[in-house]
């Protein structure tokens, strides 16, 4: 049997110089003071919406599954803060925090966890399945690097429109086994396309540790096997998270070539919360001890304690006011009915949904 | 009308429809400098070069998901199989993504996107090359898919597929490749899910698509020949969506029915149509519905026993008269 290492998360003082050169480097020190607290409020808020959507699993209310980000805020928070007009972005199922940083509603993602109409695919497609075209956000996809070829055809799109733009393709440690990716990876770089691979690795797939699931851990090094640049860096940090991005995003978009950014994060919860072995596969020190040095939320308070952007009431009066969001977004959910069962069969068809004339030839559905 | 084989229709198509949507292009292996491997799109590349026309590596998950991925932003890809058999190791991809992203979006996306090549057996390559997948394309709603068994029927099928804003399979057939049909020189469209009645006839009605929709006319002929037998054809052309209302209104009319494809019989696409025939004509029926079918096994590499084993005329012969009794 193989031995399972257990990661321990090294302890870093939230103020060392190496966070201070991060938060100083240009892309955040032209950030305002709004700025700053918006990413404030964006890492705690994916918290506590996800705090409360547990609750709500727990007590029956949302079906299906729910993968919690908890941990992970920084990473989708830091890169979608730096989208332009022209950038796209698609993860995993683990897609709450995404979601959420693109600007779509908690009512709304609260709404399809519990699948009521009133969620954002109208009770269609669950917890995994979070969709925004209109914010660029292209899901919310449920098998394990199925959305890799997809974010290669986004970067794709944008080349042959000639537009400057990049597509952010995240996906979870546990994925880059996947042939999919491997395929993808290849068509990324022989076709020069403006794709940035985030790797979010939380140590993990599933239940098997890095070490035990791939060959070799060092992810992003999967990219020299394709000429593909890559970098790797902390992922609780939201200024290191947004520095190193930014360098991705203005490569991709200027030399049109695909890039890999492995960001190494942690995730609280288990895989997901029906991953009731999650304690046995790690310690509770090794949470505890990630917790106590490299919370997203707490990391980022500290930075901002210190530059005199957030004061202790105003970042207790913030969490305030995303916990009462989230609670009314499980009323917003509760309040809200479920699709007719005529909706069943709408959404599979664009050409149906919009055969306003009725001019389709032939049967479509083949109910008795 | 020119005669013109069931390739150059189906090339004319693909061109004619870069030409007139700038968003069309033609993602696949060997489809654009080796001008094809079946010859479907031999000249295209010299033509219209390499924005439209992009050889793939052999990566047929990624390549088809990179077209899902590209239609969200308004390409319109055309992805070539260079064997439907291939599209195997894009199930993921074509089964997941580009049959359910509509759904569960709650209909915020669309993906209008073509898969097409040949999807036949009966050409002596083994059973790794010779699947027939409609029956499992038309089990995934969300997915449209057509086959055509003419020239005609593939140009303007295939244009209907490209304009189309739902993913859509267009099952061709290496063995017509090379066959000549008359097709008109001006521009025309099939529309999806209006099957074609190749010959009428009052004793009995064979529904059938692709190939064996030709042998199955042919086979028609010999009955009314040899046997004085008035034997109507239906040619599905599309199989979702389907066009039922001709399937029944034969049936009620003849009264027997022999259903004849290429499939394996198990859940095949006419096990679906038998289905529909017994639910909505069973009082019409003088006999049970009859298959004929490819023999249930995977195919044979033997030539004259795969020959035998996909539908030929003898076999529907042999049926039709079990039917007629």
């Amino acid at each position: 049997m193989a031995t399972t290492k257990k990661k321990t998360a090294k302890s870093a003082k939230p103020a060392s110089k190496k966070s201070q050169r991060f938060k100083d480097a240009p892309i955040n020190a032209k950030l305002t003071k709004d700025e700053k607290l918006d990413l404030y409020r964006m890492v705690l808020g994916i918290r506590r919406f996800e705090e409360r959507s547990l609750q709500a699993y727990n007590q029956g209310k949302i079906g299906g599954f729910l993968h919690l980000y908890i941990g992970q805020e920084a990473i989708a928070t830091g890169i979608v803060s730096l989208m332009e007009e022209n950038d796209h972005i698609i993860t995993a199922y683990r897609d709450h925090g995404h979601a959420l940083a693109v600007g779509m509603s908690m009512n709304e993602c609260m709404a399809e966890m519990y699948g009521k109409y009133t969620g954002c695919s109208k009770g269609k497609g669950g917890s995994m399945h979070f969709f925004a075209p209109d914010k660029n956000y292209w899901g919310g996809h449920g098998i394990v690097a199925g959305q890799t070829p997809l974010g290669a055809g986004l970067a794709f799109g944008l080349k042959y429109k000639g537009l400057k733009g990049c597509a952010l393709c995240f996906l979870g440690d546990g994925a880059v086994n996947q042939g999919a990716f491997l395929e993808t990876l290849n068509l990324a770089a022989l076709w020069d396309l403006p794709v940035i691979f985030v790797i979010e690795n939380n140590g993990y797939s599933m239940g098997t540790s890095l070490e035990r699931s791939s060959a070799q851990q060092n992810l992003a090094h999967r990219g020299d096997g394709f000429g593909i640049e890559w970098e790797v860096c902390d992922g609780h940090d939201v200024f290191e998270v947004r520095e190193v991005a930014n360098r991705a995003m203005v490569r991709a978009r200027e030399e049109m070539k695909p890039f890999i950014l492995e960001i190494r994060t942690y995730r609280y919860r288990g895989h997901s919360v029906a991953d009731a072995n999650h304690m046995k596969y790690r310690t509770k020190e090794e949470i505890e001890e990630y917790k106590k040095t490299k919370d997203p939320i707490n990391v980022l308070k500290e930075q901002l304690l210190k530059d005199g952007t957030l004061t202790d009431e105003l970042a207790q009066q913030m969490n305030r006011e995303v916990k009462l969001e989230a609670e009314a977004s499980v009323k917003f959910a509760e309040d809200s009915p479920y699709a007719p069962k005529s909706e069943i069969q709408t959404d599979v068809y664009w050409e149906v949904d919009n055969d306003t004339e009725g001019k389709l030839k032939g049967t479509y559905f083949f109910n008795d | 009308m020119p005669l013109i084989t069931y390739r150059e229709a189906i090339k004319q198509a693909l061109a004619e429809e870069i030409e007139r949507d700038e968003n069309v292009c033609i993602i696949g292996e060997e489809v654009a400098e080796y001008n094809g491997a079946y010859k479907v799109t031999e000249g295209l590349w010299n033509r219209y070069g390499d924005k439209r026309l992009i050889d793939a590596p052999i990566s047929e998950a990624a390549f088809s998901g990179l077209a899902i991925g590209a239609s969200a932003l308004c390409i319109r890809p055309v992805v070539e199989m260079m064997f439907m058999s291939f599209s195997y190791v894009a199930i993921d991809q074509l089964f997941n993504n580009a049959s359910f992203c509509r759904y569960m979006s709650g209909g915020l996306m669309n993906i209008p996107i073509v898969v097409r090549g040949p999807a036949n057996g009966g050409t002596n390559v083994g059973a790794t090359h010779s699947h027939t997948p409609e029956n499992m394309v038309a089990n995934h709603p969300g997915l449209k898919v057509v086959c055509p068994s003419n020239a005609y029927d593939a140009k303007g099928l295939m244009k209907a597929a490209i304009r189309d804003n739902d993913p859509v399979f267009v099952m061709e057939n290496t063995i017509l490749y090379g066959e000549k049909w008359e097709v008109p020189e001006e521009e025309y469209i099939v529309e999806l899910g209006v099957a074609n009645v190749l010959k009428e006839g009052t004793d009995l009605t064979i529904v059938s698509h692709g190939r064996c929709a030709i042998i199955s006319l042919q086979a028609a002929q010999k009955l009314e020949e040899d046997y004085d037998l008035s034997v109507e054809v239906i040619d599905l052309r599309s199989i979702r969506p389907l066009d039922e209302a001709t399937i029944l209104k034969s049936v009620k009319k003849t009264n027997r029915v022999v259903l004849v494809e290429e499939n394996k019989p198990f859940c095949g696409v006419d096990a679906q149509i038998s289905h529909l025939i017994q639910f909505k004509a069973f009082d019409y029926l003088d006999a049970p519905v009859h298959r004929v079918s490819a023999i249930d096994a995977p195919q044979i590499y033997a030539k004259p026993l795969e020959d035998w084993q996909i539908p030929n005329e003898e076999r529907i012969i042999e049926k039709v008269l079990e039917c007629i009794g």
